[in-house]
């Protein structure tokens, strides 16, 4: 290590008061400056921070953002959900490759561009998109993927890639981004609406804790993130905690694939979240808010930090919140580093400490011990802007909409094969043939509701209702046409589910490649129909024995299809009368000692 | 706080404490709840999956969910036994195990387990992974092949030994068990009389030296199952 990164890592680690609680900004600043976390640069921040260096690599390891190999000055992460992909990514992709003249993974000679692949970022709406370093390219096409590499070496400023400004605060002078909001329907409009700043705040600190915790709970609010817990219970366990600390943290680790409506309303409405964190704070007792925002939004950090600066000088952040004498509360933001699985709660909360992204043993929930052993309540984004809604209107007029359990609104991330991809705010009880009426998708052949971990849902289900007890979503619709192979998307969410697991626990770890390895034979034409039930058992065993949310949902896009579109299935599928097993390909398996002996197998070839 | 908690396993009752899990509570009163990443004296882990069971029909970890007064607990029936059947089997295939040539062979839990199991070969594709070998140590051996990510060498070096002789890295498939140095075990402060190397259910964390010492016949899981000397502490009647 030259003396001048040496210098570097310790500059970043004493900036961050050498605190391994701040081990995630640590690296991410480590990562920027010096373009890897090496073995050298490990150990200098574990001796920094005094901590094993294990611990350093076990978290530096975890992330996709962190590497160990040198990236270059500039990393293209191009996305590749399905959605990108039936848009054209991969093509994108191997543009990319072409131009830089580098496969996806490497450096080009020059250490300028490194191409790399990641999963979903948001942008399924204006697909095919990648990131560049932190600025947000949309709309990707061959073309546009050689003028992007040409712009790079002639001026290796990813900003200067910003040609057109999006609509709303895109354009806004600390955003700066081409990625456009698609708000597309909004009645009832709770989200975007037009709102005060301050009032429902004021209005809070009138109230008093309980009052606040009543009326959420009047309102029958359910968590948006897609778990669907009922708000103001989880605030009543929080309040009633033992602890002096208590935390509010706000969930913007918005990763499952086909889902950007908290990435719309982070841009549009950051003042509402902000209100929400702060009203949940009053209501619980806490003094200390987290937004914990995924990596793939960084480009949105400058413009948050700008809100809650401004918050702070109106005076609804910091001491005496809205001229409440004693209630002091702030929020700083905490960024993710490239992992789905910090999306669930104890994932995040782990993530917030600076250690790996795995999630925790439950019980104890957050609400007992969560962020730092202490009460913590964990909301989404869209969660907090409904609470700020309903104390400024009351509960009753959030509860009039929706259903008999679901009450209120919900944002949708619509994508896919329809006209009108974007965000659409929405009754709850709402039929899905009523959406895909609205954004344009009449001829949709399947819908993925509730993203890869929701559930496949063909034609014959189109009057299924969107909430809770029906079609349970944290907001991903995504939509599939008569010409796409559904074999193929549930692959895709396969490979996303295994690529994005912890590996904590066996099943997850494990089980989530066994069904890929499986469906890889059929997918080649050697499945028979035996492979189908041993699909369905592997994926309930997946299912019931998985630690967290993303192995007991990752068999879904394999469980669902095999109900709702057993024909598809049956069509990738054959009995073989010659009793031999498909799954065995014989030809191949001698292929091996066919080119060490030089003659081919007889039986081999005379049976295939 | 001598309250007692009285659940249902297997349609037996036994009464536990607050604060019990599952699985110690079923233990203490002789009920063997088959577990790997689980040791007692460790924070539990919850990772192998192995101890999962039915409470009120819902799939819980037994090593760390906590008892509850009237809980239905499913345990040793064919629904319960066919998953861990089938985790079992996932950990054989994920690794490189290869049981008549191991010398923790008759000690190893997970041999012991998938006897117990009656599975003679996984019904899933070996994986057939690349994994490396430490022998750096001059008296401990790490072989990653048998590794199950159990975690007890982890905790068993923070919790008993106060060191952090080892610890996870990589995520999903790449995680696997590193050491706290660059690359060589030989490199840390672990040494073979810590507990961490006691730990190990496999023959992943090996004594160098002192394998194949005590003949077939009479290693811990020659004669009775795995789990005997818990169902045999039943109480009578």
């Amino acid at each position: 290590m030259t003396p001048e990164l040496e210098s570097a890592v310790r500059e970043i680690c004493a900036a961050h008061d050498r605190d391994p609680l701040r081990l995630m900004d640590i690296l991410r600043a480590v990562q920027q400056r010096c373009g890897s976390i090496s073995s050298p640069i490990i150990a200098r921040i574990a001796a920094e921070l005094r901590i094993p260096r294990v611990r350093v690599e076990s978290t530096a390891t975890f992330y996709a953002f962190f590497t160990a190999q040198p990236t270059g000055r500039i990393v293209i992460r191009v996305c590749n959900d399905v959605i990108d992909e039936l848009q054209g990514g991969q093509r994108v992709l191997a543009a990319f490759e072409q131009e830089l003249g580098i496969r996806v993974g490497e450096t080009t000679p020059d250490g300028l561009i490194t191409l790399t692949e990641t999963a979903c970022i948001g942008m399924c709406d204006q697909a095919p998109a990648a990131l560049v370093n932190d600025v947000v390219v949309t709309r990707l096409s061959t073309d546009r993927a050689r003028e992007i590499v040409q712009a790079l070496r002639a001026n290796p400023d990813p900003k200067a890639l910003v040609t057109r400004l999006g609509d709303g605060n895109n354009g806004h002078a600390l955003v700066g981004a081409m990625v456009e909001n698609n708000l597309r329907y909004a009645e009832p409009a709770y989200v975007f609406s037009p709102l005060a700043r301050g009032v429902a705040l004021s209005k809070a600190v009138a109230m008093s804790p309980a009052e606040i915790i009543r009326a959420v709970k009047v309102s029958r609010l359910r968590g948006r993130g897609g778990a669907g817990f009922p708000t103001g219970m989880k605030w009543e366990f929080a309040r009633a905690a033992p602890g002096d600390r208590k935390f509010i943290v706000c969930n913007a680790d918005e990763g499952e694939p086909g889902t950007f409506k908290d990435r719309v309303i982070l841009t549009e409405c950051p003042d509402r979240v902000f209100a929400g964190m702060t009203i949940a704070g009053y209501a619980i007792g806490a003094a200390e808010g987290v937004l914990y925002l995924r990596a793939e939004y960084a480009y949105l950090r400058a413009f948050l930090e700008d809100v809650l600066a401004r918050r702070r000088a109106e005076g609804l952040l910091g001491q005496s919140v809205a001229g409440k004498a004693g209630f002091n509360f702030d929020i700083r933001i905490q960024m993710g580093a490239g992992a789905y699985i910090c999306g669930e709660e104890t994932a995040l909360l782990n993530s917030c400490e600076g250690l790996r992204g795995d999630p925790r043993n439950r019980p104890p929930f957050p609400a007992q011990r969560g962020y730092l052993g202490c009460p913590t309540v964990v909301n989404n984004v869209e969660t907090l802007c409904k609470v700020v809604k309903i104390i400024q209107d009351g509960p009753a007029a959030f509860a009039e909409h929706g259903s008999a359990g679901s009450s209120g609104t919900k944002l949708l991330s619509i994508s896919g094969d329809c006209k009108r991809p974007g965000v659409y705010e929405v009754a709850f009880g709402v039929t899905l043939r009523h959406v895909l009426e609205l954004c344009g998708a009449e001829d949709a052949a399947a819908v993925q509701v509730g993203g890869p971990s929701g559930q496949l849902v063909p034609r014959s289900q189109y009057d299924r209702k969107i909430c809770y007890d029906d079609l349970a979503t944290g907001g991903s619709v995504m939509v599939f046409g008569p010409q796409r192979d559904l074999v193929h998307v549930v692959r895709r969410y396969l490979d996303f589910f295994a690529e994005e697991s912890c590996g904590y626990c066996t099943p997850c770890r494990v089980g989530t490649r066994l069904l890929i390895e499986r469906l890889a034979h059929i997918q080649a034409g050697r499945g028979s129909p035996d492979d189908l039930a041993y699909l369905e058992e592997l994926g309930q065993t997946i299912k019931l024995t998985s630690r967290c949310g993303l192995g007991q949902t990752a068999a879904n896009p394999v469980l669902t299809s095999l109900k709702n579109f057993p024909e598809v299935w049956a069509g990738r599928v054959r009995a073989r009368s010659n009793g031999h097993q498909p799954g065995f390909d014989l030809s191949t398996a001698v292929g091996a000692a066919e080119l060490i002996v030089g003659r081919r197998s007889a039986h081999a070839h005379a049976a295939s | 706080m001598s309250q007692k908690i009285e659940l249902t396993i297997d349609g037996r009752e036994i009464s536990a404490v607050p604060g019990q899990t599952i699985l110690s509570a079923a233990e203490e009163a002789g009920v063997y709840i088959p577990r790997l990443c689980h040791l007692k004296g460790l924070t539990p882990h919850g990772s192998c999956r192995i101890c999962t069971v039915l409470v009120n029909g819902r799939p819980q970890s037994a090593c760390t969910q906590p008892v509850a007064p009237g809980m239905l607990v499913e345990n040793d029936t064919p629904k319960v036994n066919g998953l861990r059947r089938n985790l079992l089997d996932m950990l054989f295939v994920e690794g490189n195990h290869f049981c008549m040539f191991c010398e923790k062979s008759g000690n190893c839990e997970l041999q012991a387990l998938a006897y117990r199991f009656g599975i003679t070969a996984p019904k899933y594709p070996y994986m057939f992974p690349q994994r490396t070998l430490d022998a750096s140590h001059p008296d401990i051996l790490i072989e990653r092949n048998r590794c199950i990510l159990c975690g007890r060498c982890v905790r068993a070096s923070q919790e008993l030994d106060g060191k952090h002789a080892f610890d996870f890295i990589g995520r999903g498939a790449h995680k696997r068990l590193h050491v706290n140095a660059e690359a060589r075990l030989a490199d840390t402060d672990a040494a073979v009389e810590d507990r961490a190397v006691a730990a190990c259910p496999v023959g992943s964390l090996l004594r160098k030296r002192v394998g194949y010492a005590l003949p077939v016949g009479r290693r811990a899981y020659d004669h009775q199952p795995i789990g005997s000397e818990i169902s045999a502490a039943a109480p009578q009647g």
